[in-house]
């Protein structure tokens, strides 16, 4: 099993029709994703042949959810369209909307995130500037690799994509329920928190590896939440003890989430209520092993 | 990401939107200090231009009775090394009467997803003391992104932080004008501290900060000029090395500047050992991994952040290869890849092209770099690397074994 995406859900690309939408696109078909069709406002009626595959292309993520009954949609838009098309998204009551465009403003990151909230909450928004999810085998939305692995019974929630392939790597041979990049932007629609939750209650993930970075406390938060809630065995990794200083949120945000936001202060967070923390990718892999149920 | 501004900057952005500000002049040089005294008439403070606190303690703001005096303190302040970081720019300002001081601010609240005002009758001091000492003494208060600061909102803010009924409707106005700069200009934080009443009842901006938004830029067309203003890299003084303060600072200023012309997120760290990788995470991690294995050689460190993206072209390694080689610092570079969408072949190509092409250019191509590749296609990849037989590349399968192999290169 897997959290958020199985091979039942069906995927409307936003931005579909422009480079980096289609040769997604292109990557989500060929490892088994459910593309139903693509959004473009101005754009709505053509059809787009993608390998062989006629996608319908609509206006409006409500057209798109019509007539083909998308329940997903994976957003490559450029930034400055990014929020009229979350916004669009949410507005059609989408259950799941992936942010994969990289460079959106803050402010507009959160003012989606209010809006989502005024509209009840829900869609769940993962991203922005996040590599997106897989549940390898059954389906994949956005722009991780789908050969690094194949299905298996660890879950994985990380702020970086890069990193999220390595772990993936790592431990080709276990395999994965599902892989999480939530994105590394100051707002995300989907936390490390979240994702606990859901690999905590699907009963096809065993154990789980965190990933985080320097900046703000959610990997603080994350701990605090594995100790109250988390049974299966969590096993983390964080980057960032050699950043350089000044590249974090500065006084004011250290003051609000009362967290210095360093490498150091989420691993002794974490190892804390008892999270094994790797030194490096490949002895977190080796960390994850050990924690495994036998 | 994040763009933190001069004062003066801040102080100007506050103007334009209706913040009340003391009158002041931004100057370059300390000759140019008289005749802008001279313009604001009277005594003038002389204000050091860093994008760091402690300025005060550090001598950088001194009282001027007249423009003979304000050059002469300019002087003096000019080329200051504060935290590490160099004064180029000295503002003048018309003193005030302080009667009294308070703090607000508008920031990000990551955690909460939301924006926050904060605010506190305790300004003038350093406000992370003030929510340490007496954390009922700074008021938070949560603004809706959909909905901004009304005069509700305002009014809220205002009851919650206790200002004086004097000044209520004073302060709120300042309220609403400090978010109108923390939208118009996409600022993910705007700080007054202090905002004072002087001895007359008005209400001042006196001093204040401005970080603003890098991925606003597209529609922020003033940023750029902002963000370029002064010489924003610090002095770094505080690492003695080969090269004097002053040379070093102008050789860091060059490469990061190289690098950002080439459009490469990159950033000078004080080590030896030069990091190529793609991904940010990627990146980080490596820098900790060399560091850690350093630790094991002499303390060798990374030199650099240097991520090229997840393209990894050919042209974007060469450009990156560029840069962290004409780094003097670096005596060995680990190349980090892992390949995702990027084929690792192709990396392996793009690298020895790189090569190719600095040595046909006449570059000093003499440092070992150690390569790790991964992911997709990493077998041909490694393969191409071991054919070539380049004399400069050591490849190496897993990222920890690199990261050692690269650290005993740099021979410290």
């Amino acid at each position: 099993m897997a959290i958020w995406l199985t091979q039942h859900n069906r995927v409307l690309v936003q931005g579909m029709t422009g480079s980096e939408g289609m040769k997604h696109t292109r990557r989500m078909l060929a490892s088994g994703t459910a593309v139903v069709g693509g959004v473009t406002p101005g754009k709505g009626g053509r059809t787009v042949d993608v390998d062989g595959r006629a996608l319908p292309v609509f206006d409006t993520v409500a057209e798109g959810v019509a007539a083909t009954g998308a329940d997903t949609t994976a957003v490559f838009v450029p930034p400055r369209f990014a929020r009229a098309a979350v916004t669009d998204a949410i507005d059609a009551a989408v259950p799941l909307v992936v942010v994969i465009t990289e460079g959106i403003p803050v402010h507009d990151t959160a003012a989606l995130w209010a809006h989502s909230l005024d509209q009840g909450g829900k869609t769940r928004i993962i991203g922005p500037n996040c590599p997106g999810i897989i549940s390898p085998g059954l389906s994949n939305v956005g722009i991780i690799p789908a050969d690094i692995t194949a299905a298996g019974r660890v879950g994985l929630v990380s702020k970086s994509g890069t990193l999220t392939y390595q772990l993936m790597y790592e431990l080709r041979d276990l395999g994965f329920s599902t892989c999480v990049g939530i994105g590394g932007d100051p707002v995300v629609g989907t936390t490390h928190i979240d994702a606990l939750r859901a690999f905590e209650e699907d009963q096809g993930t065993d154990a789980v590896v965190l990933i985080g970075e320097i900046g703000g406390d959610a990997e603080e938060r994350a701990a605090a939440f594995i100790a109250d809630r988390v049974t299966k065995p969590v096993v983390g990794y964080v980057a960032g003890f050699t950043a350089p200083e000044g590249r974090t949120m500065g006084h004011a945000g250290a003051i609000v989430s009362g967290s210095s936001g360093t490498a150091g202060a989420k691993q002794e967070a974490l190892e804390a209520v008892g999270v094994r923390v790797g030194r490096t990718p490949t002895q977190t892999a080796r960390l994850l092993r050990e924690a495994l149920p036998r | 990401m994040r763009v933190d501004l001069f004062e003066y900057q801040a102080r100007d952005l506050f103007a334009e939107h209706g913040v009340p500000v003391p009158a002041a002049e931004v100057v370059d040089t300390p000759e140019d200090a008289g005749p802008a005294a001279d313009r604001l008439g009277g005594p003038v403070v002389v204000k050091a231009q860093v994008k760091t606190g402690g300025r005060g303690k550090a001598g950088g703001v001194r009282m001027a009775e007249g423009p003979g005096e304000a050059v002469a303190l300019s002087r003096a302040i000019f080329g200051m090394d504060i935290n590490g970081h160099t004064v180029r720019k000295v503002m003048l300002a018309a003193p005030a009467r302080i009667a009294d001081e308070f703090y607000v601010s508008f920031s990000l609240d990551r955690g909460n997803r939301t924006f926050l005002a904060m605010a506190s009758t305790e300004g003038g001091v350093e406000i992370e003391e003030v929510a340490a000492n007496d954390p009922s003494a700074l008021a938070l208060v949560p603004v809706d992104p959909g909905v901004g600061v009304t005069a509700e909102k305002a009014a809220e803010i205002v009851a919650a932080a206790r200002f004086p009924a004097a000044v209520a409707d004073r302060v709120a106005a300042v309220l609403r004008s400090l978010w109108e700069v923390f939208v118009a200009e996409d600022a993910l934080l705007v700080e007054v501290n202090p905002l004072i009443v002087t001895a007359e009842g008005d209400v001042v901006a006196l001093d204040g900060k401005i970080t603003l938004d890098d991925n606003a830029a597209f529609r922020r067309p003033g940023h750029r000029a902002l963000a370029q203003a002064g010489a924003p890299y610090p002095s770094l003084a505080s690492l003695p090395r080969a090269w004097s303060a002053a040379s070093r600072a102008e050789r860091v200023a060059q490469l990061e500047e190289a690098a950002a012309a080439k459009g490469l997120n990159y950033v000078k760290l004080d080590g030896e050992v030069g990091v190529i990788g793609n991904g940010a995470g990627l990146v980080m991690s490596t820098l900790d991994v060399v560091a850690r294995a350093g630790e094991r050689h002499g303390g060798a460190r990374p030199a650099n952040f240097l991520d090229i993206g997840g393209g990894a072209s050919a042209q974007v390694m060469a450009d990156g290869l560029e840069i962290v080689l004409g780094d003097p610092d670096v005596r060995s570079v680990f190349v980090n890849v892992f390949g995702g969408i990027t084929a690792c072949d192709a990396v392996a190509v793009g690298i020895l092209q790189a090569l190719e092409l600095l040595a046909s250019r006449g570059d000093d191509v003499t440092k070992p770099l150690v390569v790790r590749l991964d992911g997709n296609s990493a077998e041909r990849g490694r393969r191409i690397l071991a054919e070539a037989g380049h004399p400069l590349i050591r490849p190496v399968d897993t990222m920890d074994g690199a990261a050692d192999k690269a650290a005993a290169l740099a021979g410290i």
